[in-house]
């Protein structure tokens, strides 16, 4: 109970996540602007949104341990932080050379199938039940769609259209992960069932 | 060099240059379009910013502040990152 009152509400730790994926899609963007040579013309440079990536991934572990309160949520939250691990310790491997086949980007692939199709599978309301069921809905079936521009560039690593999905993808699931509220309407509608409208 | 030449020259030199300039303010223009974005949610719901108005709010509700976020994402990357990308853009050019 002590431990419940000293966490900050759920709402935030998705906040933290959002500027976490804004900043991978503003990189994304810049990447897909000036092209993979100038973008890594800083060594630096290189490793800077996979190494994001992975911490996301490892970020993940402490919201599975304190925030999930049923099986399917755990399982939910575990599948995003070993697939964000998996992908960003992949294209960190590309990044310093250490891999070298364009294909180790299905990846990302996976990662985006696996935190979709987890997104959609653990929400057990339909849309308009409230605001975070809308959002796991919209959420799971981007991120599901979006999973075709990282297999786009394994077979395309120069593809424009390809990384500029890609980063759209990533800024689209940050607006969407800023919108999230613990209780909150959808479009007018909050089920009774849901509870008492947060803020 | 006749002027033919050089007009032809500077033409397609600037051909080449445009859209590479086109791209450094793009890239310029990242991080303020964040930054804008921030401001422009933080106008519509003031209430998310809770140092408006902190009494009575928990440490968590005042470190929440989203709209600063994105301000805060736009203007480091806006500061830290975007001279270097567009620097490099230009010797590369």
């Amino acid at each position: 109970m002590i431990v419940a009152r000293l966490m900050p509400p759920a709402e935030m730790v998705h906040w933290w996540f959002a500027t976490g994926f804004l900043t991978l899609g503003l990189l994304l963007v810049a990447e897909a602007l000036v092209g993979r040579e100038t973008w890594t013309a800083r060594p630096w440079r290189r490793y800077l949104w996979p190494g994001l990536l992975f911490f996301l991934g490892v970020a993940m572990w402490p919201v599975m341990t304190f925030y999930t309160n049923s099986t399917i949520h755990m399982i939910a939250h575990g599948s995003w932080a070993q697939v964000l691990m998996l992908a960003g310790g992949a294209e960190l491997g590309l990044a310093r050379g250490k891999l070298r086949s364009p294909y180790w980007r299905l990846c990302t692939t996976l990662a985006m199938l696996v935190s979709g199709a987890a997104l959609l599978a653990h929400e057990q309301q339909p849309w308009l039940f409230a605001r975070a069921p809308f959002l796991h809905h919209a959420l799971g079936w981007t991120i599901v769609g979006g999973s075709v521009f990282p297999l786009l560039q394994a077979f395309r690593p120069r593809s424009v259209v390809a990384a500029a999905g890609f980063a759209a993808t990533v800024i689209a699931v940050s607006v969407m992960l800023y919108s999230d509220r613990d209780i909150a309407p959808i479009f007018g509608h909050l089920s009774p069932y849901a509870g008492v409208q947060h803020r | 060099m006749s002027a033919d030449l050089a007009h032809d020259l500077q033409r397609k030199t600037g051909e080449r240059a445009a859209p590479l300039a086109f791209r450094a303010r793009a890239v310029l223009a990242l991080g303020p379009a964040a930054s804008l974005g921030g401001v422009v949610w933080a106008l519509v719901q003031p209430w998310r910013l809770t140092l408006l108005h902190p009494h009575a709010q928990g440490i968590w509700w005042l470190l929440g502040e989203a709209p600063l976020y994105v301000v805060l994402v736009g203007v480091l990357f806006r500061l830290l990152l975007a001279p270097g990308i567009v620097e490099d853009m230009q010797e590369r050019a």
